[in-house]
């Protein structure tokens, strides 16, 4: 097709023409327009359908206040629903479909709505679809929710890549119109370091739409040489494509970078978007204002826009919608539009002023005190109907009307940090209020300075302002600066099917019955009708709304209230907040030193927190993982194995009164703990409730290691941290994690010592009687290799924990399994690890869920009566020592073929199934290789005195019940002979 | 938010965790409080609606506990201390 | 004063140009004495005197509210209604707010849209499944509906996840059928609509500035619009709880904390109920507007201002991000800040206060939405006979002096971790 519309001039490349397709149909256009000036370049007006009533619609704007024209752009995984016609730049190969409508745009079966409106009027559903009530979620609702919506994702994983970065500035401008370019250069000349952001791909803001001139040029020519003069300097960063979405606090905000929109997919390597977080000493909002609609009846056909709109489209992208345009104005500004489009050679059917006295013209008619009663045309402009100042009707043949009611300043980032606009009476408009974000600034038509001359001088004193610059400043350029005063005019009286908020179709109907309803505060107002909920967020409505509700009160516009604008600005891909933190990198990955090794073995991995840990080492014929961890544990029961337990928790606590310090925070005592031997410890948190539990082994007099579990390691070093700094800041004691500095590994079993005596150094002595259980040391290892020792036993076995500095982990462990061949070593992963320890009876993060007690644990003797600790205090509440407390006891299946299950409730064999009688839980539960059976670890009311009951473990969501008897918690050794061996 | 760590300069928040009220340095003498203490100083709180001195770890930094006084209302922060120079000045030593 | 809502009487009123709608709820002035004033128009205030009316035969009511009703929580959230409780303490309690939701459009005559289409918490480690499906027992042994869904059950329920590339991979599920959605605003107004008809008056505008406090008494509230004189006052402003409380010089176990909230453009259906992710803080429902509304963890220090910052808000995006790689080029649309009671074992309290005459109702850290019914009634229950309802008895203030905390996270005297 042609481009029909297209005019002359413009800030278009026609030198170079680009093809794109539209609902199945290829146009052509050039760089430099946008999807919706190219669609108006080919005739195209018709590009959406409204929400509700799915009326058709054409383009309001041209720019992001767009309500009306959004389409799905792009296709497959790049499909991007509810994508403004008017912000998409225009490439070669662009393709896009229009939304919420079937089976085509033209025609839409869900356009009955538009019939049925009398039905469907604000809050209807409110009052409805309440009988019978099972209908809801499966009549009402899913018609309601196939008929909502507006574009529809592709499904698929978006392919992009999206890219965060940092910024600081002396200075960040927010829009590079007249006002952002004059505040730029006036912080620039002043050497400072200055942002300029604007949201277009061409800066200058409205300077590219009119043909306003400056000095002795063009307002557009103007921008380029400044922006030019702006691009030369090392101290100011120009970002155009880049939307400051948010305010947030300190001066720090939140800009997305559109990098590669404008292309028909990224470079490879290169990201979509970037979202910055810039942190400003000072801000200037520049931000413009937005053309204000008039609500008449049948306001929102395509065709129907904004009078700048129509100005912006003629004058920067040299496209018209129709031949023929009339436009409707309460002010001088609606009559400069129809000024540049006559130039341009559009015939004006008329200028429609709302004024008695509006200014004449020779180039066209005047209609002055008049307004729009109705327009006519299905899917786009035909006919405005007009009421003249003597009350006669006339019809004015037109394709296109631009509606001009006045500006509001964009006053939307002074807001964000809960900052209230003032309403200005002259301008009948709300203006920045004087609670702006700290060290915020705002200038040109965002703060009400509509002249051209106006913006230029406000920018550049807001940067003198800001920035506190001293001496004369230069001269301002020339350019027009005409008086602006704005008498509001919102809607032409006796209207009702008049759109206020166009995409979510409110009418002025609907405000009416918000107030006839009871729904006047302007919270109310939006929530009930929804007003200014669309895509838009209200920038085009929300005041008009405000206005008409204002009236209907009686009340002043500022006493209905304000609405206050939130982040972001416009919205912003769910993936550009996400940035490369998504699928495999949702998380950094902590490996363990023996990570590669165990990969190499073919270990299956587990997520642990942030950690991956080998879960089980599958061989050779083992085809279910329970063949490879019963290996594990009879192996190393029988023999020796190894685990990598790097990720326990390392804490080095040194200082002459180390031991006092862990006499605080661990409830059990350790003053007298020798040097060379550990102790288990239990902390608690100050409520009483245990924390953690672990191990402290002190290698010398003034230095210990506290280990924790993974889980716990950052909040357990955090809280040693508090109790030092904040609670006893002059106990001589250091504080270092040193969880990654060493690579840790239990070697267990039987043969456990006689492997490691293989590598130990002669000079130590690691016998039974010299090395006995709990003895801890610094020795070496492999000639000289320094290295520390504890043993210590998760499993129940004879076992040691050997420490190496990290670097060394990884040969350690190979050095580990050759040496260990003679007596049949086998690698253990994480659920081998689980199995022994519920064997044992330990306590691990199930037990430890952060509501149990030491009672609870078995440990209530533990808690030190001696001394004060942390938690020693508030763990002797009435409620935390009932006799009725829950006690870790063992189950086992009385039948032993049973499965248990953790997560299982136990109630009494023969009573009832509920919640009275809820008795406890199952917490751990596995096979027990040793046993032959299931086991499992428990709380139980009383379970102490319990053993040997036999009860119920019920789980209604496994659909499990078995017979389980109550046992002792150490099901392996519970002497602890193999330990001490 | 930034915060002025008095040692290290203007940190980004997303360094810090947070704790909550700085009374909590103030735990009660284990020789002489009540019950009643007890309870208060773990549970109660002040709440208040605008400055609010509280504590927050520098984790993904130097490891200092730190006294910050924020408005709960605006987020101005007028004030960064090192949590042990608070503790000290209020008396808390070993 | 107000008349039935009906599928006929919208009809009706749409053929006689919609003439006959009456505001839903009166603009009266403050009488001087009411037998209970609650202060606080929320969903919880708006519930409280709505039962006290129609269960207790209270009607000498007012609601006080300092600005518009439902402006506080209930105008703010993500709208997820579940009773998926551990723990005795709430369990009950929740199961009975569920059961409320389930017949709230017919006892109100007022459609707020409440959407049982489900809710799955994701599994992703093994002792998740274990402590979710001892979760999912504590909720089936307490009457309510729990289902455990194995990896495959959830694939096939839910096959847009991310199952291909995830971090934390999706293992299972625990499913309660009949959590989902409500239409929030439309609880405070259906609330405020029902109280009306009652009888009870709703004071917007109306800001209490102090109580009158005599002999250990409360007497009544000073407002913006003069002395109110009362039997009982009921507070219900949670979030604001510190600040009114302070009023009467009363130190509470809450810190006031903002949590943020999220909303995309509309797009047309793409999940069937609730999500939430179990490797991060995550939750995410569809409303029938076609916006996506999630939210995830506070934004964790103590706020009065209703607004959050960016490290949250991608914070909660990677969430997203990481489950559902689809919603990338979705947009966010809107986003918002509410203001919690976060309570030192992350569970509320409706009891009586020291001072005579004076009842609290707060503490529901991110949890108050679902609570509105069953806490409304539970509240008018104590206003109206001075004794906890069966389901709220643990409820008090006195738990942590005695150790009968409700921690279902486990997390401790630290409100920001609840």
């Amino acid at each position: 097709m042609t481009q029909v519309n297209r005019l002359t001039g413009g800030q278009i490349d026609r030198e170079s023409t680009l093809s794109f397709r539209f609902d199945g149909k290829n146009f052509s256009g050039h760089p430099g327009d946008t999807l919706a000036s190219a669609l108006l370049a080919n005739g195209v007006r018709l590009m959406g359908r409204s929400f509700k009533y799915h009326r058709p619609r054409g383009l309001m704007s041209a720019g992001s206040e767009e309500p009306n024209a959004l389409v799905e752009l792009r296709s497959g995984a790049r499909r991007e629903p509810n994508t403004r016609t008017t912000t998409a730049e225009l490439f070669d190969g662009l393709t896009a479909r229009s939304q919420n409508r079937w089976p085509s745009l033209a025609f839409d079966v869900m356009a009955i709505n538009d019939r049925l409106s009398r039905f469907l009027t604000a809050g209807f559903y409110y009052k409805t679809f309440m009988w019978p009530a099972a209908f809801w979620e499966c009549v009402y609702e899913p018609i309601i929710r196939r008929a909502a919506g507006l574009g529809s994702l592709s499904m698929q994983a978006d392919p992009d890549i999206y890219d965060k970065g940092f910024q600081h500035c002396d200075l960040l401008v927010i829009g590079a119109g007249p006002a952002g370019l004059t505040a730029t250069l006036t912080a620039a000349h002043a050497g400072k370091q200055v942002i300029l952001a604007d949201e277009d791909f061409r800066m200058g803001g409205r300077l590219n739409s009119g043909r306003f001139t400056i000095d002795d040029m063009t307002g557009a020519d103007w921008v380029t040489k400044v922006v030019a003069e702006l691009a030369t300097l090392p101290n100011v960063r120009l970002m155009p494509r880049t939307t400051v979405i948010g305010a947030f606090d300190h001066g720090i905000y939140g800009a997305l970078e559109r990098v590669s929109d404008h292309i028909a997919e990224p470079a490879p390597g290169k990201p979509r978007q970037i979202l910055w977080r810039i942190t400003a000493a000072k801000t200037i909002l520049c931000a413009g204002a937005t053309e204000r609609p008039i609500a008449f009846e049948n306001n929102d056909r395509p065709g129907i826009m904004l009078a700048s709109a129509l100005r912006s489209y003629a004058n920067r992208w040299a496209v018209t919608p129709a031949k023929k345009v009339s436009i409707f104005t309460n002010n001088d500004d609606g009559h400069r539009t129809a000024q540049d489009l006559h130039r341009l050679g559009i015939k004006i059917a008329a200028v429609i002023d709302t004024r008695p006295d509006a200014p004449g013209s020779t180039d066209y008619e005047v209609l002055a005190g008049a307004e729009v009663a109705n327009t006519t045309g299905r899917l786009g402009l035909t006919f405005v109907e007009v009421r003249q100042s003597d009350g006669s009707m006339r019809t004015l043949e037109c394709g296109a009307l631009g509606v001009s009611g006045g500006w509001n300043p964009n006053v939307h980032l002074t807001c964000h940090q809960r900052g209230r606009p003032l309403w200005n009476e002259t301008l009948s408009a709300f203006l920045p209020g004087e609670d702006l974000p700290p060290g915020m600034h705002v200038a040109g038509a965002a703060d009400g300075q509509f002249s051209t001359h106006g913006a230029l001088k406000s920018g550049q004193q807001a940067a003198r302002r800001a920035l506190g610059l001293r001496g004369r400043p230069p001269a301002v350029p020339e350019a027009e600066d005409a008086p602006v005063t704005q008498t509001p005019f919102w809607y032409v009286a006796g209207c009702e099917r008049a759109w206020l908020d166009q995409q979510n179709d409110v009418t002025v109907k609907d405000v009416k019955l918000s107030h006839q309803e009871g729904f006047r505060s302007v919270e109310h107002l939006k929530r009930y009708s929804t007003l200014g909920m669309a895509t838009d967020q209200g920038k085009t409505s929300n005041l008009g709304g405000l206005a008409i509700m204002a009236e209907l009160a009686g009340k002043p516009i500022p006493e209905v209230g304000t609405t206050i604008y939130r982040p972001p600005y416009t919205p912003v891909p769910i993936g550009a907040l996400a940035g490369r933190s998504r699928g495999k990198n949702f998380k950094p990955v902590r490996l363990t030193p023996s990570h590669h090794w165990a990969k190499e073995r073919g270990a299956v991995f587990v997520e642990v927190g942030n950690w991956l840990r080998a879960q089980w080492f599958p061989i050779n014929g083992e085809t279910h993982w329970r063949q490879s961890v019963d290996r594990e544990v009879r192996q190393t029961r029988a023999s020796v194995g190894v685990c990598d337990c790097t990720t326990l928790g390392k804490i080095d606590v040194q200082g002459t009164e180390a031991a006092d310090f862990l006499n605080k925070v661990y409830c059990n005592g350790f003053a007298k703990l020798a040097v060379g031997k550990t102790r288990y410890g239990l902390m608690l948190r100050e409520d009483g409730i245990a924390m953690d539990d672990g191990t402290a082994a002190r290698l010398a007099e003034d230095h210990f290691v506290v280990t924790t579990t993974t889980a716990n390691a950052a909040k357990v070093y955090q809280h040693l941290e508090f109790v030092h700094q904040c609670l006893f800041p002059d106990l001589d004691v250091q504080l270092i994690s040193t969880t990654e500095a060493w690579a840790q590994y239990a070697v267990a079993g039987p043969n456990s010592r006689r492997l490691l005596k293989k590598i130990v150094d002669p000079a130590f002595d690691i016998s039974n009687d010299a090395f006995p259980f709990m003895a801890c040391g610094n020795i070496t290892i492999c000639n000289g290799l320094r290295a520390r020792l504890f043993r210590i036993s998760f499993s129940g076995e004879l076992a040691y924990e050997i420490a190496v500095p990290s670097r060394y982990g990884d040969a350690l462990m190979r050095r580990l399994m050759v040496e260990g061949e003679e007596f049949d070593v086998v690698p253990y992963g994480t659920e081998a690890l689980g199995v022994m320890r519920i064997e044992k009876g330990h306590a691990a993060g199930n037990e430890l869920n952060g509501t149990t007690t030491a009672l609870n644990l078995g440990m209530g003797r533990m808690v030190s009566k001696k001394k004060d600790s942390i938690g020693s205090k508030l763990s002797e509440r009435p409620g935390l020592n009932e006799a009725e407390a829950l006690m870790a006891v063992g189950v086992q299946p009385k039948n032993a073929e049973d499965k248990i299950t953790a997560g299982g409730h136990l109630v009494s064999a023969d009573g009832p199934l509920d919640a009275a009688h809820d008795q406890g839980y199952v917490t751990s539960a596995a096979h027990s290789p040793t046993l032959g059976k299931m086991i499992g670890l428990a709380f139980l009311r009383n379970g102490g005195s319990r053993h040997g009951e036999v009860m119920r473990l019920a789980s209604p969501v496994t659909d499990l019940t078995v017979e389980v008897e109550i046992t002792s918690a150490h099901f392996v050794d519970p002497e602890g002979e193999r330990l001490r061996a | 938010m930034l915060i002025n760590h008095p040692l290290l300069g203007p940190r980004d928040s997303s360094e810090f965790i947070y704790l909550g009220d700085a009374t909590l340095i103030d735990r009660p003498d284990p020789e002489t409080a009540s019950a009643q203490d007890w309870h208060d100083y773990a549970y109660l709180r002040d709440n208040p609606a605008g400055p609010h001195r509280e504590l927050w770890f520098h984790e993904a930094g130097d490891r200092s506990w730190l006294v910050v006084t924020r408005n709960t209302v605006t987020h101005e922060i007028t004030s960064v201390e090192l949590a042990r120079d608070v503790a000290r000045s209020q008396g808390r030593s070993k | 004063m107000t008349s039935r809502y009906s599928g006929l009487r919208v009809i009706k009123e749409a053929l006689t140009g919609h003439k006959g709608w009456r505001p839903a709820w009166r603009e009266p002035d403050p009488k001087p004495y009411y037998d209970i004033i609650i202060i606080g128009g929320g969903g919880h205030g708006l519930a409280t005197a709505h039962y006290l009316a129609k269960i207790y035969g209270q009607s000498n009511v007012a609601v006080i509210e300092k600005g518009w009703i439902g402006g506080g929580n209930v105008g703010r959230n993500t709208t997820i209604i579940r009773s998926n409780y551990l723990l005795d303490g709430n369990e009950p309690f929740y199961e009975h707010s569920l059961k409320l939701w389930e017949g709230l459009e017919q006892d109100l005559n007022y459609n707020a849209m409440v959407s049982q289409r489900g809710i799955i918490n994701l599994i992703h480690s093994d002792s998740q499944r274990d402590a979710y499906i001892r979760r999912g027992n504590a909720m089936r042994l307490n009457g309510a509906d729990a289902e455990y869904l194995d990896e495959a059950a959830v694939r096939k329920e839910y096959p847009f996840l991310n199952f291909n590339d995830a971090r934390f991979p999706i293992k299972g599920g625990l499913a309660q059928r009949r959590g989902g959605t409500v239409r929030h605003d439309a609880v405070a107004w259906g609330y405020a609509r029902s109280a009306d008809s009652q009888g009870v008056d709703i004071l917007q505008n109306c800001e209490v500035t102090g109580f009158r406090i005599d002999g250990g008494v409360c007497k009544g509230v000073e407002t913006s619009r003069g002395f109110i004189g009362a039997g009982k006052v009921g507070c219900a402003v949670a979030g604001n709880s510190g600040k009114l409380m302070s009023m009467a010089e009363m130190r509470l176990p809450i810190e006031s904390h903002v949590l943020q909230a999220f909303v995309s453009e509309g797009l047309k259906p793409v999940l069937p109920g609730v999500i939430t992710f179990g490797a991060g803080h995550f939750y995410v429902s569809q409303s029938d507007k076609g916006g996506l509304v999630f939210g995830g963890d506070i934004d964790g220090y103590n706020s009065y201002a209703q607004r959050g910052n960016l490290p949250v808000v991608e914070d909660v995006c990677e969430s997203g991000m990481a489950i559902m790689p689809m919603i990338g080029r979705a947009r966010l649309l809107r986003m918002w800040g509410g203001i919690m009671d976060m309570s030192m074992d992350g569970s509320p309290i409706i009891d009586r206060t020291h001072i005579d005459g004076l009842y609290f109702n707060g503490g529901w850290c991110y949890g108050g939405f679902k609570a509105t019914p069953a806490s409304g009634f539970a509240f008018a229950h104590l206003l109206a006979l001075d004794e906890p309802h069966q389901t709220a008895k643990a409820y008090r203030f006195d738990r942590f002096a005695t150790g009968h905390m409700i921690d279902e996270k486990g997390m401790g005297n630290q409100p920001n971790l609840h």
